[in-house]
């Protein structure tokens, strides 16, 4: 029995799974899949965020303007290059655009202040640490029970103003796409170039882009599809990195058209001129064909390398790794590797030291009752002889006492012999007497 | 008495009463100066890509930048500030001049700026000393080769909104020393509303820093200078364009820029201010900015270093004590 809804078949090889084309006898409907997706999506919004960094007076805010033709930055409100500040900032716009049905919320992140001191050293770092803030309330958000409002607040693309000086990058541009070239896309423009003379610009473009591969910065790449005449256009793209731009908040006639531009005495510098500027080519490449794109790649590049490196940090020793600083250069698999040999040591130092306080311990203790043991025989010995002595006294005394016990005795029986010889001579006396 | 033509009674500020000829002397002064020729030393500071090099070229008509000169193809920032002077003997009209241009390249395009004009008021001041050791010699030299700086084009950024802090540090410490002329670079991105907000705002900032440019308010002498130096006070900081090539327009050739709407003319008066900085520069003010120099700055100088010393005793050139600003 055919349905035509049968169209795969699951071929097993080598445990895989792998799927055969095959011809369809009919017509089934899933074709319709995309128009549902986009209705879905539609419904949904689409939310962007934009982040413009560059020194002030490149006209950043007038770009803005032109490139989503509303007035974000207007006299009432003005940009950030209009106000005083002392460091480095980072401030964030929120605008609701509706065009065909389609919502787009734009969040358009600002930096005012970078590059504009006379120290400019880390003047990168509240924009580093605003893009890890976006996404670890991403990552947080990604892990919590309850997932239902996953708002993506994380930066799709960063548009970086060279200013045209015509010679090459500067040592601050250098070290900023440097350090973010591996957290957020970059695209490089170059701002007011009405500055330069077509020859101008081509030979500076040449002298960026050489900069660029010569110190490894890996900027927003275009990516190739199958279709020949995409791949045609993008080629076009390539060709003319970094794209060179012109803002205009003012409309000029020129030809009985109204256009965007600027109006010098010398003739009207047209925005959506191909041949004045590529302002035409960056809003159809931002806008119009790759801002899925952007967003996908910050998704899966971008966060994914960040998550990854935060989740490696935390995960092992159940410590907090994060609250030490430095980078981290080694895969997550090799830290916890290193970690694991570093704790193995760590340990056995510790055993080694354990048995050597042991011992130390023990001669102590033998040593002290060796010590008592002496004491002791010691004490023995002078109990002894007080003992010995004692006697010998006791000895010497009894022997006086003898010697006593004899005198006394013989004492007595003198006496006893006195006395018997008084009574006598009593006797005789009495004798006498009567006689 | 004999009778001499053209005395007559009264000393000072008599009526001659023919012509004895005193008003040769300026004739005489001419040819002086003519044969000895001029000096002049002129220094170029902003951060690179500003367009120094190209106008001092087109100033002085002549390829007399660093980079024509053989300095090498490549315009690498070095790690910091260097002083590179060029020199060239021009002439025009049968007047020499010895013109030395002095480069700073690395000024304020490192990341970290601070005292990055420390090396400049140290060359500024070193020039200053050679120069008085010169004349406090015994055997002096009948004429002391001037090399200290008689200006200083500063040049600023045209991003539309107000002084960077670096130009407000740097003007601040060398106004005192040297006469700071500040231009605005660039200036063919910039329409003409734009040009004077942006010059209107420069103004009132220098103003609020007490940053005097040149010409200085306190040096004119009278009137009639007051006036004309009010005049261009008014309309400085020029906004200025240079170019070294040629194009056609209108059937003339003129110095510009091409662009894809259209010319950039750097002598056209509506397009940008460099022919206002030409004459006052060079057709008007060339003299007085090197008598300021001498008069002014240098005794300022002189007068601290003796009393700092209570005398002069020898110094050597490595040594930056004396260079207190």
């Amino acid at each position: 029995m055919s349905n035509g809804a049968r169209s795969v078949t699951e071929v097993h090889r080598n445990g895989n799974i792998m799927a055969q084309e095959k011809l369809l006898e009919g017509y089934v409907g899933f074709a319709n899949l995309p128009n549902q997706v986009y209705r879905k999506s539609v419904k949904r919004g689409f939310e962007f965020t934009l982040m413009v960094v560059g020194e002030s007076g490149l006209g950043k805010s007038t770009l803005i303007n032109s490139l989503f033709l509303t007035d974000l930055y207007s006299p009432e409100y003005p940009g950030p290059s209009h106000r005083i500040k002392k460091t480095v900032q980072v401030e964030q716009s929120k605008v609701l655009v509706k065009e065909g049905g389609v919502q787009l919320l734009l969040t358009i992140v600002d930096t005012p202040g970078f590059g504009d001191a006379v120290d400019n050293s880390n003047c990168w770092q509240p924009v580093i640490d605003h893009i890890d803030s976006k996404f670890e309330d991403y990552l947080n958000s990604e892990s919590r029970v309850n997932r239902r409002q996953m708002p993506d607040n994380r930066v799709h693309c960063c548009l970086y103003f060279i200013a045209p000086s015509g010679h090459g990058l500067k040592p601050l541009d250098i070290e900023f796409m440097k350090r973010l070239h591996e957290k957020v896309n970059i695209i490089p423009l170059i701002a007011k170039a009405d500055t330069m003379t077509p020859e101008e610009c081509q030979q500076f473009k040449k002298q960026i882009m050489r900069e660029i591969t010569e110190h490894k910065i890996q900027i927003y790449e275009f990516p190739e599809t199958n279709d020949e005449e995409e791949n045609k256009m993008v080629k076009k793209i390539k060709d003319r990195l970094p794209l060179a731009v012109v803002g205009s908040n003012t409309i000029i006639v020129v030809n009985e058209k109204r256009v965007r531009g600027r109006q010098y005495p010398w003739g009207v510098a047209e925005v959506e001129n191909g041949e004045h500027c590529d302002f035409t080519i960056l809003r159809n490449m931002l806008i119009r064909t790759h801002m899925q794109d952007l967003k996908d790649v910050t998704n899966n590049v971008h966060y994914e390398n960040y998550r990854s490196r935060k989740l490696a940090a935390v995960t092992y020793n159940g410590v907090d790794n994060n609250k030490n600083k430095g980078p981290m250069t080694k895969s997550p698999l090799a830290q916890m590797e290193e970690e694991r040999r570093e704790h193995v040591t760590k340990m056995e130092k510790m055993e080694m030291e354990m048995e050597q306080v042991f011992e130390m311990k023990v001669k102590e203790k033998i040593q002290k009752l060796k010590d008592s043991e002496l004491e002791l025989q010691r004490r023995h010995e002078q109990m002894k002889k007080n003992l010995e002595a004692q006697h010998k006294e006791l000895e010497e005394k009894r022997r006086q006492l003898e010697d006593e016990k004899h005198n006394w005795e013989a004492q007595q029986r003198v006496l006893e012999q006195q006395k018997l010889d008084a009574s006598r001579t009593l006797e005789k006396n009495k004798k006498k007497k009567i006689f | 008495w004999p009778r001499v033509p053209g005395l007559g009674h009264s000393g000072s500020g008599s009526t001659l009463l023919g012509y004895i000829g005193i008003d040769t002397i300026i004739e005489q002064m001419r040819k002086k100066t003519m044969k000895a020729g001029f000096d002049f030393n002129i220094m170029i500071v902003g951060h690179s890509g500003l367009g120094k090099s190209t106008l001092v070229n087109t100033l002085f008509k002549s390829q007399v930048s660093r980079w024509s000169s053989g300095w090498g193809g490549e315009h690498k920032i070095p790690k910091t500030v260097e002083i590179k002077a060029v020199s060239h003997v021009i002439e025009e009209g049968g007047v020499k001049m010895k013109l030395t241009v002095i480069d700073t390249p690395g000024f304020g395009d490192q990341i970290n700026n601070e005292n990055c004009w420390d090396p400049i008021s140290k060359y500024i001041n070193e020039q200053y000393e050679k120069f008085l050791k010169e004349e406090v010699n015994i055997a002096r030299k009948k004429r002391i080769p001037d090399t200290r700086v008689h200006c200083c084009l500063y040049f600023i950024s045209p991003t539309g909104h107000s002084l960077r802090q670096l130009d407000i540090e740097f003007m601040k410490h060398l106004s005192r020393v040297v006469n700071i002329i500040p231009v605005i670079a660039k200036s063919d991105t910039m329409t003409p509303d734009e040009k004077n907000e942006f010059k209107h705002r420069v103004r009132k900032e220098l103003e609020t820093h007490g940053i005097e440019y040149y010409p200085q308010n306190e040096f004119d002498d009278d009137m009639e200078d007051k006036n004309e130096n009010d005049k261009i006070r008014e309309a400085m900081p020029f906004a200025v364009v240079g170019s070294d090539k040629e194009f056609q327009v209108n059937g003339k050739r003129v110095l510009g820029r091409k662009t894809a709407w259209g010319v950039v003319e750097v002598e056209n008066p509506n397009h940008c201010e460099f022919a206002l900085l030409r004459d006052f520069l060079i057709r008007s003010h060339l003299q007085d900015l090197k008598e300021v120099t001498h008069n002014i700055h240098y005794e300022t100088y002189r007068a601290r270093r003796l009393n700092d010393n209570g005398g002069l005793h020898p110094i050597s050139a490595n040594n930056t004590q004396e260079s207190n600003l």
